[in-house]
């Protein structure tokens, strides 16, 4: 491999790598501050792919698709938060798993009602849609470095809003001491419910942003899930940070594996997840959820 | 768990009729009822590591279809092959996968646990999807039943369906049987214990990582089982069957009947292909009502069907909070 | 006391053969030492008590002990062979046996169940897979003389959810003592309970002292010095004084210690 040829993997790995995290963070976030194990939590991406599909369709915009999308998907966290998943915060895992998949289910199959089945395109915004050139032949595309930067923003975002804000203490200690939250007057319920949105939003989003380059199809949620868990495994259940490494891991593993090995395509990230689990079975970072 | 007289008379009434059906029904309920009986041993096999271990697995359809595989890979493409020896073939690869996941997936708990256990059977999927091994995602086909001979005679045609369906049905019954005496023996009942308090249980000098890979394991073997006898039955396989859904199905079938009853897990095997089958021809989108019912299933009945006749006695008033998981 | 008893309280003990040798025990959580430096000898047919007010490192100095959590330093013996690296169910097959102060039964299982199965564990039998558990005569025995031995007999066949607070306490000793241990190791075993169980619970532990070696901890400073052969005051996560009951009492260090974190400490 050429160092161009190495150079665009990375960034794709990277891509990929950044977009997993979106996806993943809230999934992290939901297991190690409320305890809940949402396996819904990867139709909410294919929402997101879908909503960019439609609205896009009709406002001829996807900025506009954009910020629409989460505003609805926001919408959409606190009315599950309130409707469903509170009531979810006391049973067992099996219970949360078997209500959730449930939800999948439902979610896929309106889906199918309302847009179909079949398997759209999501224009890139005309100025977007160009390609940096690399090399005689080889350039890179616009929207794909715009994607990376956007979900560094984001995660940088987080970084900021868990370590340095209120709300982020509120949710760190929420974390560690329920009771303790509560009697300092702290409504965790509405901190609990500003959390799963959050992670609805995020999740939507990335599904949002990622629609013009991976295009938008039904089981794009249950792909994005099942390699989050993989992501939430490998860095360590509540923790941001390290769902942030781990993602950035499985987006070039699974990227170079692509490449390297492409009769070992699908299997190349549980490889690497198996090998970890020899290693550090809690995950790279070893912080303890609830 | 609780094997009580009433529960038994049911369970023998429910085999009677069972053993009736060929000879008063359709051809096609014979074969819903194969297959009914079939997801009955898979679930049975998930409910010993679910309701007696303790071990939420999310990906158990990966051993139902290695053994599916292996019967399929293993018998000769243009002959039919003999039971005797492929069905335990197929169980060994199926034992055998669920022993080397085992030593992975053991490492975790909890939450963690049910994601690897997901992930792993993940794998297992796309070895069969991109590999060459089974044909990719066309899938394979088994063009010869086995044949089950003795002394030369073949004494069951597993293509007559009304042979196949009593095979079925004597399989199931002996899983059952099984079952219930291994979790009386003191295998059994560590299990259990483990179950309901894991870290005393270390602490009381039990190597616990062995019986959480043992029961694994058997879960495994059985679970194959089940998935040998589904590649009888429609003499195909592709990687679908290994596909999370599954894996999901059958979990959902272990709490819908009420999970650590064994009883419950069959009577949810029932169910919910009944229901899959009533609401596909309701709609073709039956997946909607049935993930409704899921969700207010977890809702309102989290103990599953199994638990209703202890609600009824609440209800009335003849029966005060019950224990939970009671070895006998 | 008589003259007599006072005078035995301050004689040292005939010697005995140390069954549990622990050296120099350190255990840091992050930097904070829950215990430095801690060596305890565990004697056969002795109960030697440790004390400290909150945050001692008791403990902690048991789950090191037990292995339920690893030494970052220090070496654990068990009839002179190493064990510190060993996990807490080896350490258990070879003789540890643990109660717990926070009751840590099986509360769906009977009490009669809850006591089997911590027999079992000296005779697991895992390949009988056609045997009824229940026909395992010698198990049951064990199960059964466990439980006379506690005082529960009598409530074999309850659930264990449905026993008392003091009952569950008596539970907790009868599943040890039904893995015949050689050691063994109790944390806080009086804790809430009235002034008779106490008692009970105390004669208990007198009657167990022979043929094991006993380490006590607990809050309870009259229940200790009434059954202690020996006894060690942590503070801080350090051994601050050890020797017979009546020199402790009398130690000026030890006062000290419990007027400056406040008498009669209580969890």
């Amino acid at each position: 491999m050429d160092l161009v040829s190495f150079l665009i993997q990375l960034l794709n790995g990277v891509q990929y790598g950044l977009l997993l995290f979106l996806v993943a963070s809230g999934l992290t976030l939901t297991f190690g501050i409320m305890g809940i194990i949402n396996l819904a939590h990867g139709s909410f991406y294919m929402m997101g792919a879908y909503m960019a599909f439609t609205l896009t369709s009709l406002t001829g915009s996807l900025a506009l698709a954009l910020l629409l999308g989460v505003f609805l998907s926001i919408a959409l966290g606190v009315a599950l938060e309130w409707a469903l998943f509170r009531h979810l915060y006391h049973r067992d895992h099996l219970e949360q798993v078997l209500l959730t998949y449930g939800l999948i289910l439902i979610f896929e199959e309106l889906r199918s009602i309302i847009v179909g089945n079949d398997v759209h395109g999501v224009p890139i915004p005309g100025l977007l849609d160009h390609s940096i050139p690399l090399t005689d032949t080889l350039s890179y595309p616009v929207y794909r470095l715009l994607m990376s930067a956007v979900c560094l923003l984001i995660a940088g975002a987080m970084y900021v809003l868990i370590q340095r804000s209120r709300l982020g203490m509120m949710i760190r200690a929420g974390a560690s001491n329920r009771e303790m939250v509560q009697s300092l007057g702290i409504n965790i319920g509405l901190v609990y419910r500003l959390v799963f949105a959050l992670g609805v939003a995020l999740a939507a989003f990335a599904g949002m942003l990622a629609a013009p380059v991976t295009s938008v199809f039904p089981n794009m949620g249950s792909q994005v899930l099942i390699i989050c868990f993989v992501v939430v495994v490998i860095g360590g259940i509540g923790s941001v940070w390290g769902a942030f490494v781990a993602a950035l891991l499985i987006g070039l593993a699974d990227t170079f594996g692509k490449v390297l090995f492409p009769d070992l395509a699908g299997i190349t990230i549980y490889l690497l997840m198996a090998a970890i689990l020899l290693w550090r079975p809690e995950g790279l970072t070893r912080r303890a959820g609830p | 768990m609780r094997s009580t007289r009433p529960v038994r008379a049911f369970l023998v009434a429910a085999v009677t009729l069972l053993a009736l059906v060929p000879l008063v029904t359709s051809e096609f309920y014979h074969e819903l009822l194969t297959k009914i009986m079939i997801m009955a041993i898979f679930a049975m096999s998930l409910d010993l590591l679910v309701g007696f271990t303790g071990l939420v697995s999310f990906g158990h359809a990966a051993f139902f279809g290695v053994a599916a595989y292996a019967l399929i890979l293993v018998a000769p493409q243009y002959q039919a092959a003999s039971l005797w020896w492929t069905l335990p073939a197929a169980m060994l690869s199926a034992a055998l996968a669920a022993l080397v996941i085992g030593l992975f997936v053991l490492r975790t708990r909890g939450i963690y646990f049910i994601m690897v256990t997901l992930a792993f059977a993940q794998m297992v999927y796309f070895v069969f999807h991109d590999t060459p091994l089974g044909g990719g995602s066309d899938g394979v086909y088994l063009y010869f039943r086995p044949t089950v001979t003795f002394a030369g005679l073949e004494i069951i045609r597993l293509d007559d369906t009304s042979h196949f369906y009593y095979l079925v049905l004597v399989l199931m019954v002996t899983v059952y049987a099984l079952l219930r005496t291994l979790l009386r023996s003191p295998f059994g009942h560590a299990l259990m214990g483990i179950k309901a308090n894991v870290h005393r249980m270390r602490a009381l000098g039990f190597p616990v990582f062995r019986y959480q890979l043992a029961s694994f394991t058997l879960a495994g073997a059985l679970a194959g089982l089940a998935g040998y006898l589904s590649a009888c039955q429609y003499g195909f396989v592709n990687p679908e069957i290994v596909s999370w859904h599954e894996s999901g199905n059958v979990l959902l079938m272990v709490i819908l009947g009420g999970q650590g009853t064994l009883h419950g897990a069959a009577a949810g095997a029932f169910a919910f292909v009944l229901l899959q089958h009533l609401l596909a021809t309701v709609t073709e989108h039956w997946q909607l009502p049935l993930g409704a019912a899921i969700v207010l299933l977890v809702l309102f009945l989290p103990g599953g069907l199994a638990s209703i006749p202890q609600r009824f006695r609440r209800l009335l008033g003849t029966e005060s909070e019950p224990a939970d998981v009671e070895p006998r | 006391m008589s003259s007599r008893a006072e005078h035995a309280a301050h004689e040292a003990l005939p010697p005995s053969d140390p069954v549990l040798v622990a050296r120099g025990l350190t255990r840091f959580y992050g930097g904070l030492a829950a215990n430095r430096d801690v060596s305890i000898c565990l004697e056969r047919d002795r109960l030697h008590a440790v004390v400290g007010p909150n945050g001692a490192g008791k403990s902690t100095l048991i789950n090191l002990l037990s292995g339920e959590v690893a030494v970052s330093a220090g070496s654990i013996e068990l009839e002179g062979r190493d064990i510190s690296k060993l996990a807490a169910d080896e350490r258990s097959r070879r003789g540890i046996g643990r109660s717990y102060q926070k009751t840590n039964i099986f509360p769906g299982f009977t009490v009669f169940e809850n006591c089997r199965l911590a027999a079992q564990s000296r005779e697991p039998h895992p390949l009988r897979i056609f045997s009824d558990a229940l026909r395992f005569r010698r198990v049951c025995d064990r199960a059964r003389q466990a439980l006379e031995h506690a005082g529960l007999a009598a409530r074999a066949s309850a659930t264990a959810s449905a026993l008392s607070h003091g009952e569950q306490r008596q539970l907790e000793i009868a599943m040890v003592l039904a893995t015949d241990p050689l050691v063994l190791l109790l944390d806080e075993p009086l804790a809430g309970m009235g002034a008779e169980e106490a008692e009970r619970m105390l004669d208990l532990l007198k009657s167990l002292t022979p043929h094991h070696a006993i380490l006590l901890v607990e809050h309870d400073m009259d229940a200790v010095f009434a059954v202690a052969d020996v006894v060690t005051v942590m503070v801080d996560g350090e051994v601050l004084e050890r020797g017979r009951p009546a020199q402790i009492r009398a130690s000026a260090r030890v006062q000290q210690v419990y007027l400056g974190h406040g008498e009669n400490d209580h969890e």
